[in-house]
């Protein structure tokens, strides 16, 4: 599962990664990223991702205007059983230092992370971007996706958390009221960020001089056509998910049903306590004391709307991605019935 | 203390050099943040040796100050910068040290020798990011000893041949980094789904084009027939599969009937999530 991870909140100080055209309020409009970041996630996850496991990594860089530039990054390692004591703030705050030596930028503008199938929108990545958000106002986190990559096209997404989401995670107000007022819907949970490649000239050179040494790309996994494998594992996780959900909205309903038995009960006891009093009245005793019925009945607990938020965010994205998939894949198949229909 | 390097000699002593470009984007991208007056830059290089080949697979640049007659490498940040990154990546080792620039000056041999120590048999990697020939060299060597046993021994640094090895995922991401050559900016967005298809099929067809030239010459006499060409064409043509139009059709179309409905359904669980949120917030 995907680890936590806190910002140092030590250096905030040296931390100002707010230039002098950009105010806190006006989010950042465009991720410019160079060449370099996307080659080291990529090696990242090839070496040590292999299987389900999500790679993390930070990102460096800093603010210019309304881009965010990220001009550097540095994995993190994997959360094994035998580290206990391994501190994660240590092993950050060396690295920053050992980078700051060499010119590095060395501000902390997110983190990214790796994916399988599309299955990020977790509580674990909710927490941790939110704490990244917190302390830098326009940090995002990249996701990476794998699978889609080898199949031909490079997939990176930047998120970062809505405002109304953030106004949510910092009261903590998780129950259905809170989220009713915020008005959030599940596509509002995360924005999504335009990316940009930029690179700089020498590494221009550095590429032309690759081309001219390399062979051409003999594979073309784009023009594939088989797509079965894929499309069953996204809809086995889609189907999961989908259970998920029917599981939390069957909770909700015991709730809702048991709250209104409550009700019922509660107005049933007031009623008779009421008739009974006026019994006594008629009679000539005292009233029975006003008990508190709201001691003598615990409400429910409400169950949390977070986590329908959450899945119902990750079912958008999976049918998202299921209907990219799709549309290539239709696109594919037509080229392929042109080819053979000129054959006959 | 003498050097010398071999440069037109094309080497088979010693291992294979296996390069990822993540290793030389670091390097230009070092070179480009190089301290003021410095004019080359020296890190570390990290990856795995194999019997016959080094894989170079990461690196990180070390501060280093050089003047005239001396030169001092912090060894202390290297060392320190390896620890971490044995965290993350702990089957890398360090298999030797890169260097910006043309030449390999007398500096080179004192910090080769310091290699020496952490690795066995280093490897040291050239790369000329100020482009002093034209091209950016990027070449390999491996010290080895020469001279009088007993007398005068010097080090000798033999080239070794560099390939560059891709993973299927860094070989797409080059290619998308290739194209910021031609933006004016150097910059290119990421495209969207169907964009990719259209644009590999181009490139698919630029390739046709290529090769439908080459055959048009050939038939005119222009250019004389080749025949592994020849025989790389059949295999081109009959690799488009033979199959009857009704086959051809039925799969066509269960393919399609898949995709469909696989897009139905996840049309109407959107449709369901969207309608269970609304009737929640009631």
């Amino acid at each position: 599962m995907a680890t936590r991870k806190e910002t140092p909140s030590t250096p905030t100080a040296p931390m100002a990664s707010t230039s002098p055209g950009a105010t806190l309020d006006s989010p950042v409009k465009q991720i410019q990223i160079e060449g370099l970041v996307v080659l080291k996630m990529i090696k990242h996850y090839q070496e040590e991702g292999q299987g389900s496991e999500v790679v993390q990594g930070v990102l460096l860089g800093l603010v210019v205007e309304d881009r965010l530039e990220i001009t550097n990054c540095f994995p993190f390692p994997q959360h094994t059983e035998d580290d206990a004591d391994f501190d994660e703030v240590q092993y950050q705050m060396e690295m920053m230092r050992s980078l700051r030596h060499v010119n590095i930028d060395h501000l902390h503008v997110g983190w990214y992370q790796s994916t399988y199938y599309g299955s990020f929108v977790s509580r674990a990545l909710l927490d941790s971007q939110f704490s990244y958000q917190h302390a830098i106002e326009e940090s995002v986190v990249l996701i990476y996706d794998p699978i889609k990559t080898a199949q031909g096209s490079l997939s990176l997404k930047a998120y970062r958390l809505t405002p109304k989401l953030m106004e949510i995670c910092k009261e903590k107000d998780f129950s259905a009221e809170g989220l009713k007022k915020a008005l959030i819907g599940f596509e509002h949970m995360f924005e999504e960020v335009p990316i940009v490649i930029e690179n700089s000239h020498l590494i221009n050179v550095l590429m032309w001089e690759l081309e001219e040494k390399c062979t051409v790309a003999d594979k073309h996994e784009l023009l594939n056509l088989s797509s079965s494998n894929h499309l069953e594992k996204s809809l086995q996780l889609l189907m999961d998910r989908v259970d998920d959900m029917s599981q939390d909205i069957v909770k909700y309903n015991t709730y809702s049903r048991n709250l209104s038995k409550q009700q019922q009960q509660k107005h049933q006891y007031i009623q008779r306590r009421q008739q009974e009093n006026a019994q006594r009245q008629t009679r000539g005793e005292t009233p029975l004391p006003e008990e508190d019925v709201s001691k003598m009945f615990k409400p429910p607990q409400p169950p949390p709307r977070m986590d329908t938020l959450l899945i119902a965010g990750q079912i958008n994205n999976y049918c998202q991605n299921v209907k990219e998939f799709t549309s290539q894949n239709l696109g594919k198949l037509f080229m392929a019935e042109a080819l053979q229909g000129h054959n006959s | 203390i003498k050097d010398l390097t071999d440069e037109w000699m094309m080497s088979v002593y010693g291992p294979v050099v296996k390069i990822h470009p993540v290793v030389l984007a670091s390097i230009g991208d070092s070179y480009e943040r190089r301290n003021e007056g410095a004019s080359r830059v020296i890190g570390t290089l990290l990856g795995t040796i194999d019997k016959h080949s080094v894989e170079v697979t990461n690196c990180f640049s070390v501060p280093h100050n050089e003047s005239e007659d001396e030169v001092a490498v912090d060894m202390e940040f290297a060392k320190n910068m390896y620890d971490l990154h044995k965290r993350v990546s702990p089957s890398e080792v360090i298999v030797g040290w890169y260097a910006t620039g043309f030449e390999i000056t007398e500096h080179s041999v004192l910090i080769h020798e310091y290699y020496s120590r952490e690795a066995t048999n280093p490897i040291h990697l050239t790369m000329d990011t100020a482009l002093q020939s034209g091209k950016m060299n990027i070449r390999a060597y491996v010290s080895a000893q020469m001279g009088v046993p007993g007398k005068t021994v010097g080090v000798m640094f033999t080239p070794l041949s560099v390939k560059y090895k891709y993973y299927d995922t860094e070989r797409i991401g080059v290619d998308l980094l290739q194209r910021t050559r031609d933006a004016p900016n150097t910059t290119n967005g990421l495209t969207s789904d169907l964009c990719q298809v259209g644009g590999a099929a181009g490139r698919v067809q630029d390739m046709l084009a290529t090769v439908l030239t080459y055959i048009e010459d050939v038939l005119s006499g222009k250019q004389m027939a080749d025949n592994s060409v020849g025989r790389y064409l059949m295999d081109l043509v009959n690799k488009v599969p033979k199959i009857t139009a009704e086959d051809f059709e039925t799969m066509l179309n269960s393919n399609i009937n898949d995709l469909l409905m696989v897009t139905y359904l996840s049309n109407l669980t959107q449709a369901q999530i969207a309608l269970n949120e609304k009737i929640v917030v009631l």
